[in-house]
Formats: C-alpha cells, sequence, structure tokens
C-alpha cells in the first residue's frame, strides 16, 4: 500500500518556488488552482508601479493548461469553443471562452495554435471531463499539460526592452502572436498576451528551464527596475484592464449551485467572441434564442465618484430597487478614478439613476455611502503602447 | 433550401415507426418511411429459421397494442385479429403446474392473487394514461390540463389505494411477492413478469413498476391470428393505406444536416433523400451518435446520449421439433412460465453482472405452432423462449457463452419436458449481441434503452429529448427508445407523430 502523505503539502508548490519563495518577504501566499501564489512581495504599490511605468514578473504557472491534438483539433475546438479556432493561423492567439449546452459560461482563456493540427489552452478552472466529453466523436486527444509548462509573465512598458536585454528580440511581436527562441540548450515560446492591458508578453517554457530563465531575465531586467509582482498588484492592474475572472465576476456555470446564478457570454460582455457563421457550437441554439430574446443581465464598467473602492456592493435602481452587484472594484492609481465591473440586470445598462451602496470602513464604524455611478467604457486604461508594434524603446 | 415540413422521413419500420408514419400520413403528410430490412415489423416480424421453420423473428407475444394505433389505422380492416388470450401454466421444480389466467388461479393462494391481481391492474388504470402523453417536464411548458386530469384519476383512487399506491409504486417486486403471496409459484411468476426484458432482477429497487407498465399495456399476453408476421403485415399494409411510402432494404447512413437542421438523410448506397422532417424510429443513441453524428450536437446532450443504458439480459430460444412437446399436462396453447420462485429468479440475474451464464435460467415459452399449424411441417412444432438472464458483455465471449447459455437452458425446459431434447431438429439462440446485430437495439436491450424508473417520462431516452422533439431542429424521435418504451405498442410512436402534429411547423 502507497504511503499517503498528500494532505501535508496541500498546495503544490511552482517551478519558479526557489525564487519567489526568497523574494517574498512578507511571506503572504494564497492558494490557487491547487499552487502556492504569492499574493504580495513586499510592496504592492512598487509592484503594480513596475507593471505600468517599468516591469514585471508573474508567475503564472498554476494557469490550467490542455493540449489539444489530432485531425480534428480545428473542428472539435469550434464545437467547443465560441470563435474560430480554425481561423487562428499558426502562431496566433486566441482571447476565447466556451459555453454548456445551455450557452453558460464554463470558462474563459486564450487558445494558442502551436501547429496545424496543435492548440494549448490556457484557462482559470478546470474542465477535462467536459473537454473529453466534447472530444467524442472527434479525432483529437485531449491531455492536461498544466505541470509540463512553466510559465512567467512579463509585463510593462519595459518588457520588450527587458527581453531584447535578455537576448529575445520581441520587437516585431504583434499583439496576440507567439515565437520562440533558443534559452539555454532548449527553447521558449514568447507570446505578446497577458492579464494587464499593458505591454507585456508571456514567457512559455519547461519547467528545468523555469529557474535559469528568472535568474537570467532577473539580471538582464535590473536596469529597469524589474520585480516580482503578487497577485494584488496584479488584479489592481486587470480591473483597470476591464478584464473579468472566473469565479470572481461570474460563476461558472458547472460550479454554479443555484440555476440562476449561471452567465451566458452575451450577459457577460464577450457577445463579440461568438462566430455565429462557422457552424454549429455547444450552446449555439440556446445563446441564438437568448439573442433574439434578449439577455436577463449586462456586465458594465462603472466610474464611482469619491474614492472609496465598491467591491462587492449592491447597485440600486433609484436607490431603492436591487438592480445588480459590483463583482470587482478599485482606486484606480493610473487613472485617478474609481472604477469598478459589476452585473446588473440588463434593464439598467445604461446606467440612469443607479446607485451603489458603499460599507465604508472607518476605524471600526462603517459610514454607509449612497452614490450615483455613471457606466463607463470598458477598458478603463487603454495605452497605445499596448498595441504599438514594433513597441517603444526605453 | 429546407423542404417543406409536410414532407417527412420516417426511418426503421418497426411498430412504432409504422404507426408514427401512418398517423402523419393519415393527417396530409408526404410520408416515406425507410426500412433497413427486407421487411417491415422490426421486433414483430417472423423468420424462417430452419427449413420449413417459421418462428418469431424476436417478439412472441405482446400485451395488446395501443388501442389508438388498431383503431387510427383501422388494423383489423387490415387483417390483425387476436387469438384468445393466452393463459399461463407456471411450472416450478417437481409443484404440481399452476394455471393462471388473470387474476383467477387455484391453490392456497387464489384469493390472495386475486386480491393482489386487482389492486396492481387498478394501479396500472390509473398509470396507462400517462403512458398516451407526452411525459411531463419538471420546468417549463406542460399541458396542465392533461396533467390535471390525470392527476385527479389517480387521486380518484380514493385515499387508501392512494397510500397504498405511493406506497407500492417504487417497491420491488420481490417484497411485494413476500407481503402477499405464500406460494412459490405465483410468486415466481410476479417476479419473472415484472422483470422480463430488463435489467434487473426481482429484488431490484423499482421492479413493481415494471409490471404495473405491463398491465397498463394491456391485462394479458396476446398472439396475433397468423403469427406476429401477420401483426407486421397488418401494420404494413395499414400504413401503406393511410399513404406512407414504404421502401424496404433501404438502409440509412447519415442524417443529413445543413443550416442547423436536420434535411434529410443518406442511404447505404449513397443515395440522398430530402425531406422538411426527419423522424427517426430507431434507437435513439444510434440516431444521435452515428447518424446525426457530434458535429451537429452540442457537448451536453451527445455525452448524456452516450450514458442512456442499455443492457439487455433476455436471449430468445427458437427450437424446431419434430414432435409436440409435453410440458407436464401443460396446455400447449398456453404461456409457459417456467420459474421455481422469486428467489430463483434474482439467482438468475446474479450472474449477468458479472458477465456470467446463469446455470438454471427462467423462461417463458410459448408454442406458436399450436395455434398457427403451417409454421412448422405437418406434425411438427415450433416453441419459441425468452429465456433470462443472459450476459451482455460475457467474460467468456459470445460463443462459448451462447453454447452455455444454449445447454443450460435445454437442461431447464429437459427437466419440465422429458424426451424434449430428442424432439430438437434444430435450435437457435440469440444473445443480447446477436439480438443488437439483428435488430439494432443497442446493447441487445428490447425497449432500446432499459426501461426503468431513472430513464422513464422526462428522462427517456434523455432529458432533453424526451418530448420526442430533439435538439437538432427538423429531427424527431418516435421509438421504442421514447416514452413510453417499447413491447410491441405502438404508443411511442403514436405519441411522437401527435407532437409532431402539434408542433408550430
Amino acid at each position: 500500500m502507497t504511503a499517503l502523505t498528500h494532505f501535508r503539502t496541500p498546495l503544490l508548490q511552482t517551478p519558479f518556488h526557489a525564487r519567489t519563495a526568497a523574494a517574498n518577504v512578507l511571506n503572504r501566499w494564497g492558494p490557487w488552482g491547487g499552487y502556492m501564489t504569492a499574493l504580495c512581495f513586499g510592496d504592492a504599490d512598487m509592484e503594480y508601479t513596475a507593471i505600468r511605468n517599468g516591469a514585471s514578473v508573474y508567475d503564472l504557472c498554476p494557469m490550467v493548461k490542455y493540449r489539444i491534438t489530432g485531425r480534428d483539433a480545428a473542428g472539435y475546438l469550434n464545437r467547443l469553443t465560441l470563435r474560430d479556432a480554425g481561423r487562428l493561423s499558426v502562431g496566433g492567439v486566441q482571447y476565447t471562452g466556451w459555453t454548456d449546452d445551455d450557452g453558460k459560461l464554463l470558462d474563459d482563456g486564450t487558445l494558442f495554435r502551436h501547429g496545424p493540427e496543435d492548440y494549448l489552452i490556457c484557462c482559470q478552472e478546470r474542465h477535462l471531463p467536459w473537454f473529453l466529453a466534447s472530444a467524442e466523436g472527434f479525432e483529437v486527444e485531449v491531455a492536461e499539460v498544466t505541470e509540463e509548462i512553466a510559465a512567467l509573465s512579463l509585463q510593462g512598458p519595459c518588457s520588450a526592452t527587458v527581453l531584447q536585454a535578455a537576448g529575445f528580440d520581441v520587437f516585431a511581436l504583434k499583439p496576440f502572436r507567439m515565437a520562440r527562441f533558443p534559452f539555454a540548450g532548449g527553447e521558449i515560446t514568447v507570446s505578446r498576451t497577458g492579464f494587464t492591458g499593458d505591454l507585456g508578453y508571456e514567457l512559455w517554457m519547461e519547467p528545468g528551464q523555469a529557474l535559469p530563465l528568472w535568474d537570467h531575465l532577473m539580471q538582464a531586467g535590473a536596469p529597469w527596475g524589474i520585480r516580482p509582482i503578487g497577485t494584488d498588484a496584479l488584479n489592481l492592474a486587470r480591473i483597470e484592464a476591464g478584464f473579468i475572472i472566473a469565479n470572481m465576476d461570474f460563476i461558472p456555470a458547472h460550479q454554479a449551485l443555484r440555476e440562476d446564478r449561471a452567465r451566458s457570454p452575451l450577459e457577460l460582455g464577450l457577445g463579440w467572441m461568438i462566430d455565429w457563421d462557422k457552424g454549429p457550437f455547444t450552446g449555439r441554439r440556446a445563446l441564438l434564442a437568448e439573442k433574439e430574446k434578449g439577455s436577463d443581465w449586462v456586465l458594465v464598467g462603472l466610474d464611482i465618484p469619491g474614492n472609496v473602492s465598491a467591491e462587492g456592493s449592491i447597485l440600486y435602481y433609484d436607490k431603492r430597487a436591487e438592480a445588480g452587484i459590483v463583482t470587482a472594484a478599485a482606486w484606480s492609481p493610473a487613472l485617478k478614478a474609481n472604477v469598478a465591473i459589476a452585473q446588473v440586470k440588463a434593464r439598467h445598462a445604461t446606467g440612469e439613476n443607479l446607485w451603489v451602496e458603499i460599507y465604508a470602513l472607518r476605524e471600526l464604524q462603517y459610514a454607509k455611502l449612497m452614490v450615483p455611478v455613471t457606466v463607463a467604457e470598458r477598458p478603463f486604461f487603454n495605452p497605445a503602447r499596448k498595441r504599438a508594434t514594433p513597441p517603444g524603446r526605453v | 433550401m429546407p423542404m417543406r415540413s409536410s414532407e417527412v422521413i420516417v426511418i426503421g419500420g418497426g411498430v412504432n415507426g409504422l404507426a408514427c408514419a401512418a398517423r402523419l400520413a393519415a393527417k396530409g403528410r408526404k410520408v416515406t418511411l425507410l426500412e433497413a430490412g427486407a421487411a417491415v415489423g422490426g421486433g414483430a416480424g417472423e423468420r424462417e429459421f430452419a427449413p420449413g421453420y417459421r418462428a418469431p423473428a424476436l417478439a412472441h407475444l405482446t400485451q395488446g397494442l395501443d388501442a389508438r394505433v388498431v383503431e387510427g389505422m383501422a388494423l383489423e380492416r387490415h387483417g390483425l385479429a387476436f387469438h384468445p388470450a393466452l393463459a399461463t401454466t407456471v411450472l416450478s421444480g417437481a409443484a404440481e403446474p399452476l394455471l393462471v389466467r388473470g387474476g383467477k388461479t387455484s391453490g392456497p393462494d387464489t384469493a390472495a392473487w386475486e386480491a393482489l391481481h386487482r389492486k396492481l391492474s387498478g394501479f396500472a388504470r390509473v398509470l396507462a394514461p400517462f403512458r398516451q402523453m407526452r411525459p411531463v417536464r419538471l420546468a417549463g411548458e406542460n399541458r396542465l390540463f392533461g396533467l390535471a386530469r390525470q392527476g385527479l384519476g389517480i387521486r380518484g383512487l380514493g385515499r387508501g389505494d392512494f397510500r397504498e399506491l405511493l406506497r407500492m409504486v417504487l417497491i420491488n417486486v420481490h417484497d411485494v411477492a413476500e407481503d402477499e403471496l405464500t406460494d412459490d409459484r405465483l410468486k415466481g411468476l410476479l417476479a419473472f413478469d415484472a422483470t422480463l426484458g430488463a435489467w434487473l432482477g426481482p429484488r431490484s429497487p423499482n421492479s413493481l413498476i415494471l409490471y404495473l407498465d405491463r398491465l397498463a399495456r394491456g391485462a394479458d399476453p396476446l398472439l396475433p391470428k397468423g403469427g406476429m408476421g401477420a401483426l407486421a403485415t397488418a401494420l404494413g399494409r395499414a400504413a401503406e393505406a393511410a399513404g406512407v411510402k414504404v421502401r424496404t432494404g433501404a438502409q440509412v447512413e447519415r442524417v443529413l444536416v445543413e443550416g442547423d437542421r436536420a434535411v434529410g438523410v443518406r442511404l447505404a448506397g449513397g443515395e440522398e433523400m430530402r425531406a422538411g422532417l426527419v423522424v427517426s424510429a430507431m434507437n435513439p443513441r444510434t440516431t444521435f451518435q452515428k447518424l446525426a453524428g457530434a458535429a451537429a450536437l452540442d457537448a451536453g446532450f451527445f455525452k448524456a446520449v452516450g450514458h442512456i443504458r442499455a443492457r439487455g439480459a433476455a436471449a430468445k430460444l427458437h427450437l424446431a421439433l419434430r414432435g409436440a412437446p409435453e410440458f407436464r399436462g401443460a396446455d400447449p396453447r398456453s404461456r409457459i412460465v417456467i420459474t421455481p420462485s422469486s428467489e430463483a429468479v434474482e439467482s438468475a440475474f446474479n450472474p449477468v453482472k458479472y458477465g456470467e451464464v446463469p446455470g438454471a435460467p427462467v423462461m417463458e415459452a410459448i408454442l406458436p405452432s399450436a395455434h398457427e399449424p403451417g409454421l412448422a411441417p405437418e406434425g411438427h412444432h415450433v416453441l419459441s423462449a425468452i429465456v433470462q438472464y443472459a450476459p451482455h458483455a460475457p467474460k467468456a465471449g459470445l460463443e462459448a457463452a451462447r453454447a452455455e447459455m444454449l445447454e443450460n437452458t435445454l437442461k431447464v425446459l429437459e427437466a419440465q419436458s422429458p424426451g424434449l431434447r430428442g424432439l430438437i431438429v434444430h435450435a437457435e439462440l440469440l444473445m443480447p449481441q446477436d439480438i443488437e446485430a439483428r435488430f439494432g437495439m443497442v446493447g441487445g436491450n428490447w425497449h432500446h434503452g432499459e426501461l426503468a424508473v431513472e430513464q422513464m417520462l422526462f428522462n427517456r431516452p434523455t432529458f432533453a429529448a424526451a418530448q420526442y422533439a430533439t435538439p437538432l431542429p427538423g429531427l424527431w424521435l418516435a421509438g421504442a427508445g421514447s416514452h413510453p418504451g417499447g413491447g410491441i405498442d405502438g404508443a411511442a410512436g403514436w405519441n411522437a407523430a401527435q407532437a409532431i402534429l402539434e408542433a408550430k411547423a
């Protein structure tokens, strides 16, 4: 009989752990997908500043990854996901999503096309049973490869320059494209993707390359103030960028216990993803019916007066009737604005006469604020450098 | 360009396919029925299994066709008639043979059997109307009026009987036999009839409801005049008279899908036929997995289809005999049920869970040639038996299991009819796999998906296709895999036609 000891180490360590643990002077960790992940290394403000003004690295290893290969890979992904995976060219990346039969979102993620019959999906939640069930009738292999690939996100206006200093010339790389570079006797993949809404890249490698690459990047990036960042700083950046996260801004349909909690891509501002003309895909009939009938909910960006973050607050129409909930909110240092992402009932999409009730905790006393909100375009923060090719050298 | 929904293709010429096609044609739809075999009838046909000997292809009795089918297709005008209902002779080890006719019997349990039969028949009577309804949904659109009427029907039982129905509806039949009877012959008969054609034993949960369903289909087992083949012929003639264009030898290979709609079929030879609606009276799993294909269906639905349980546990025996067999004085025109006790039925079920063949199977045998002398040469006979339980996935392999099953079956028969083995000219035993190969019944299950409580009503064959419409527009189901199941009855096909006629377009 095998001795069971897994419960002694309930959280796994990523291939970067030796370095992230050494840098984490606060010892602030949180769980993410079964791994230990740094929430903050020392100073969240400095980490956020690195994202927006210098270069930051974030350990992405816990991101769940599935490799899809085989003759029907494109057809399989077209049936599984909302966008046309067949039209994604080799070397390209697609931000996409997938739903259940009822058209309710299961997750969103990024789809990488490494070859004509070779794709990689990266996402927040685990979906192997669903992906395998979806494979019935298709000639594909679906394999979870989360532990086989180490990933590091390098984000910030100096990220391209840091990569060049490290020997990886990514200046020609357009957003949502990827390239391979030799490193330490092997190769790594660099994609121009990220979760900060800024200029940035994600580096994909074998776990054995993780520590040498970390050391190499930190050394090469030192002149630009490169620093590891934790989830707290990243979360602030992603709110500014207007990105949503499973189990924070929506409940994946397979996890929702209450029937009315699942949301469709149309209700989450992802309607633009849906390729109605690519042929049948799971959820299409339900989504088409919803499109004709109208959605119940809508995801909106909000601008809120004052500087108290409205996270988790309830939205009211005319200060009285409940109209929705704030799923993410922050005071944005880049915009000097109090922004929020919220789910509201579809009839309140314009934000007219919409109010938010914020409980501001001030030294053990709540101050109850009822303030009017206005609907704001997402992304809230959308710098030109995010898209510029080649990006500026700094 | 999709064709008008007035043009319909029905796939499968079994009882349900014919019933559905005939009803649609009678209502003015232009219906083409495609049957892969050489003749219509499906499980209700007749086959020469040895030179000069004809036996029912699969089913050898019916509890009676759905009354709407008989009347709506004017089947009597097309030659359908039944012999008087068959009595049952129970052969139970060395005990005296026991004659049972409905609620009437003899022996120590005469009164108890009559009371039990009356009670269960009463329950069956209030449940029977559900067989003719589109299954209700837990949520969404229901025909509340019809539902309310059935609900009142059940409440009409009176408080005591209503409580008794609720107590018993999901009970196992072995407990009922133990509670109400003392005679092993009757306990064995009750247990056998409840589990006939099912993949469960008398002690399995919910086994009584199958007995109620059997009674709801009809009070007594019936044999058509002219044999089961005559029933198939009458259905075929009635369908054609209603305007159905019947094409035999037409095996459908694919349902054609264009613009998210079923628009026709492709036959094995490559010929394509187009229609406004495609109605499959075939197995639901075959319909979705092989004919429609994964790409046209949502992943959750496709997965659910793969999970439809379809294990067959009934083998079919056909014996060509050079003389009349003698079953301890039993009327040769009766239905002979060899079942020593309820425990014996359970014991015969146990081995199939492990892919093994039971040592002493239980069975229902009839002598079709005793009713229809033309089925065998002068003085010769044909014996047809449903033998339970046969493993659907035999560990020893199909050939070895079939040989063992045949030997064990003949041993049981020989014990009740000494000398029978010496009369055998030819023996044919169809294992569940053989039945699957010959009749397209997945797993060899007669009902095209096990008839069990969790696969009834709104869960038959699977939630999203439970009301005959499927998630793929233009594709409908009409076979035994849909509510209320099979049994040479036609209700599923008739209900499907009704749903199609009521659909908007």
